[in-house]
C-alpha cells in the first residue's frame, strides 16, 4: 500500500515561508479553496493556511539555535481526526493514504480539529467547513502533469530543498531512505498517531582538530637542514 | 478549550431536560408501587413537555455550533465510530420518547397492556417511560463520552466525565422537578427534593474527585516531543501568524488565570452548597418559592461549571501556539 508523505529536513530549512506563500496560492485557487484571507493588510491578518513555518529557540542565549518548524497535516498512519467525524466528510484515501475532507459533506462541527494533536486543521472562517493540508492531492494525482511537477506545490517551492516528498511505505524510495539514513522521526509519537510525515533532526558539523595537527610535520618552511654552508656547491647547484 | 455558549447551553439544557424527563418516570414507578400517591396524568404530562422544550431548546442551541447546519442530518452517518453521530441519533429518540410519553399520560392512556408477576399492570405510560429512561441515560452516555473520548484533552479522557455530566443533568432535572412541585403546589416537592439532594451531593463527589484528578495530571506532550528536540529550553518565537489563527481561537479560552479560578469558586458554591441549603430551608419553612430559586441558581452555577470544563482542557496543539512575537 502507498503512503504519500513529506519529509521535511530541518537541518536546512531558512524559515524563509516559500511553502506557505506557495501552498496558499495553489490551494486557494484549486480543488480546496478558497482559503479566506482576512484584514490582509490590516493591523491583525488572520486566514486558513494549510502550512505554517513556526520558529522556535533553543538553548539560552549566548548558547541558543533558531529552529525553523514547518508544519501542517502529518497524514497519519492511525489518524484519530477521521472515526470522530459524525458526518463520515473526513477520510483516509485508501489508494495513497492521504487524509482529506469533502468540503460538501462538512457541518464545521470542529470535532475533528480537537481530536488531531499538532493542530493541523483549521476551519475556514467564510466557507465555514474545515480544511487541512492536502498534500496538493489534485497536483499528485493529475496524470497531465509532468513527473517533475506531480509533487505538493510546497516541495516545488522550497529553494533550500528541505521538503521531500514520496511514498514511505516503499523502502527504496527518496523519502524512505532519508529517514532510514538521516534519523527522521515522527511528531509526538506518545500518541500513536504513526505521522506519514517525518522530519530530518538538525545536524551540528564539527571539525575535530587535534592540537598536533596545528603544526604540520611535513612543513616546508621548517628548518631542518642544520649544515653551515660556506660557498661550496651543493645539489642545488648542479639540479635543476 | 475556548468555552463556545452554543456547546455551554446544549449540554446543560438536555442535562437539566433528560433529568425531568427521569424524574417524572420515577415518580410513576414510586406511585406505582405505592410509596408515593398516585399523580394526575396532567402531572407527568406537563413535566415532560417542559422537559421537551428543554431538549428542544438544547438542540437549538447546538445548531449555533454548526458552521453549516444546514447539513446537520448528515452527522447521523458515523454512528459506528463517532460519539458525536451517536449523540445526534439518540438525542432526537429521546425527544421523540418523552414526547410520546407525555401525550399517553396527557390523553390517559393507561389501560394496561399486559400483567408481569401478580401485580404489575403495564400501561403504555409505563412502557414508554422505561424505554424512554433507557435512552436518556444513553443520551448522558453519548454526550459525555463526546469529551471523554479525546484522549488527547487529558483532563476530559476520564469516566468521572461522564458521571459529572450524568450526575449534573440528573440533579438538575430533579431540582426542576421540585420546583415544578413546589410551583403547583404538589407534595411531590420533598419527594424531588431530597432525590435532588442526593443527586447533587453525588454530583459533587464526582465533580471534586474530576478536580483532584486534574490538579496532579502528567500531561503526555511537551514542547520537546511537540517538535522532536531534546533540550531543556525551548522557545516559541514565532507561530506563522501574527494576527492570530483558529488554532489561537478554538483551543484557548483567552481569560486570565484568576478568573478561571474565581469562577471555579462561583459555581462550586452555586450547584453545591447553596441549592441544598435552599431545599432544607423549604423543608422547615414549608415555602414554596425556595424550590424554584434552588432550581434557578443550580443551573447558573451549572452554565459557569460547563464554562469551566472547557477553560480547564489544555490541548497539546497549544503546544505550538505559544507565541506569536
Ligand atoms: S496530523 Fe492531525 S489532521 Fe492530519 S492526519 Fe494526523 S491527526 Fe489528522
Ligand atoms: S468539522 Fe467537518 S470534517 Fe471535522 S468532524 Fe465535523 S463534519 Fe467532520
Amino acid at each position: 500500500m502507498t503512503q504519500l508523505a513529506l519529509v521535511i529536513d530541518l537541518n536546512v530549512c531558512v524559515g524563509c515561508h516559500a511553502c506557505v506563500t506557495s501552498c496558499k496560492e495553489w490551494n486557494t485557487s484549486g480543488w480546496a479553496g478558497p482559503l479566506v484571507d482576512q484584514n490582509p493588510y490590516e493591523g491583525s491578518p488572520t486566514g486558513t493556511f494549510f502550512n505554517r513555518v513556526q520558529t522556535f529557540e533553543i538553548g539560552t542565549f549566548p548558547n541558543t539555535e533558531t529552529l525553523h518548524f514547518p508544519k501542517s497535516c502529518l497524514h497519519c498512519e492511525e489518524p484519530p481526526c477521521v472515526p470522530v467525524c459524525p458526518t463520515g466528510a473526513s477520510y483516509k484515501r485508501a489508494d495513497n493514504g492521504v487524509v482529506l475532507v469533502d468540503y460538501d459533506k462538512c457541518i464545521g462541527c470542529k470535532y475533528c480539529s480537537w481530536a488531531c494533536p499538532y493542530g493541523a486543521r483549521e476551519l475556514d472562517a467564510q466557507q465555514q467547513v474545515m480544511k487541512k493540508c492536502t498534500l496538493c492531492i489534485d497536483r499528485i494525482t493529475d496524470a497531465k502533469l509532468s513527473e517533475r511537477d506531480r509533487k505538493p506545490s510546497c516541495v516545488l517551492a522550497c529553494p533550500a530543498s528541505a521538503r521531500l516528498f514520496g511514498d514511505v511505505h516503499d523502502p527504496d524510495s527518496e523519502v524512505s531512505i532519508a529517514i532510514r539514513e538521516r534519523g527522521g522521526y515522527q511528531l509526538m509519537p506518545e500518541w500513536g498517531t504513526q505521522p506519514s510525515n517525518h522530519y530530518l533532526p538538525r545536524q551540528k558539523m564539527r571539525l575535530h582538530i587535534d592540537p598536533e595537527e596545528l603544526t604540520r610535520v611535513d612543513n616546508p618552511l621548517r628548518r631542518e637542514d642544520l649544515t653551515d654552508y660556506t660557498g661550496e656547491e651543493t645539489l642545488d647547484d648542479v639540479a635543476w | 478549550m475556548h468555552p463556545a455558549f452554543s456547546v455551554i447551553f446544549l449540554t446543560t439544557l438536555i442535562g437539566a431536560g433528560q433529568g425531568l424527563y427521569l424524574a417524572m418516570v420515577t415518580g410513576q414507578l414510586y406511585a406505582i408501587a405505592r410509596f408515593l400517591p398516585a399523580q394526575t396524568d396532567q402531572f407527568y404530562a406537563i413535566g415532560s413537555l417542559v422537559a421537551l422544550a428543554l431538549l428542544i431548546a438544547g438542540l437549538g442551541a447546538s445548531f449555533f455550533h454548526l458552521g453549516r447546519p444546514e447539513r446537520g442530518w448528515r452527522a447521523a452517518a458515523m454512528w459506528r465510530t463517532s460519539w458525536l453521530s451517536r449523540e445526534v441519533i439518540i438525542l432526537p429518540l429521546v425527544m421523540t420518547l418523552v414526547f410520546a410519553y407525555g401525550v399517553a399520560h396527557w390523553f390517559g392512556w393507561t389501560q394496561p397492556l399486559f400483567q408481569v408477576g401478580a401485580a404489575l399492570q403495564v400501561d403504555l405510560t409505563l412502557l414508554l417511560g422505561v424505554l424512554g429512561t433507557v435512552a436518556s441515560l444513553a443520551l448522558f452516555i453519548c454526550t459525555a463520552m463526546i469529551y471523554a473520548a479525546v484522549r488527547f484533552i487529558q483532563e476530559w479522557h476520564t469516566p468521572l466525565t461522564v458521571s459529572n455530566f450524568l450526575f449534573f443533568g440528573a440533579a438538575s432535572g430533579f431540582m426542576l422537578a421540585a420546583a415544578y412541585s413546589a410551583y403547583i403546589g404538589n407534595p411531590l416537592v420533598t419527594f424531588y427534593g431530597t432525590w435532588a439532594v442526593i443527586l447533587t451531593l453525588i454530583a459533587l463527589a464526582s465533580r471534586l474527585a474530576h478536580l483532584r484528578r486534574n490538579v496532579r495530571l502528567k500531561y503526555k506532550s511537551t514542547v520537546q516531543t511537540a517538535i522532536g528536540v531534546r533540550h531543556a529550553t525551548v522557545i516559541q518565537k514565532a507561530q506563522g501568524a501574527t494576527g492570530g489563527s483558529f488554532n489561537t481561537r478554538e483551543f484557548f479560552h483567552g481569560r486570565s488565570p484568576v478568573l478561571v479560578k474565581q469562577l471555579r469558586m462561583i459555581y462550586i458554591v452555586l450547584v453545591f452548597p447553596l441549592p441544598v441549603l435552599l431545599i432544607g430551608l423549604s423543608y422547615l419553612i414549608g415555602s414554596s418559592s425556595l424550590p424554584i430559586t434552588a432550581f434557578f441558581i443550580q443551573f447558573a452555577g451549572l452554565l459557569i461549571e460547563r464554562w469551566s470544563f472547557f477553560a480547564e482542557a489544555r490541548h497539546p496543539q497549544n503546544l505550538y501556539y505559544q507565541s506569536v512575537a
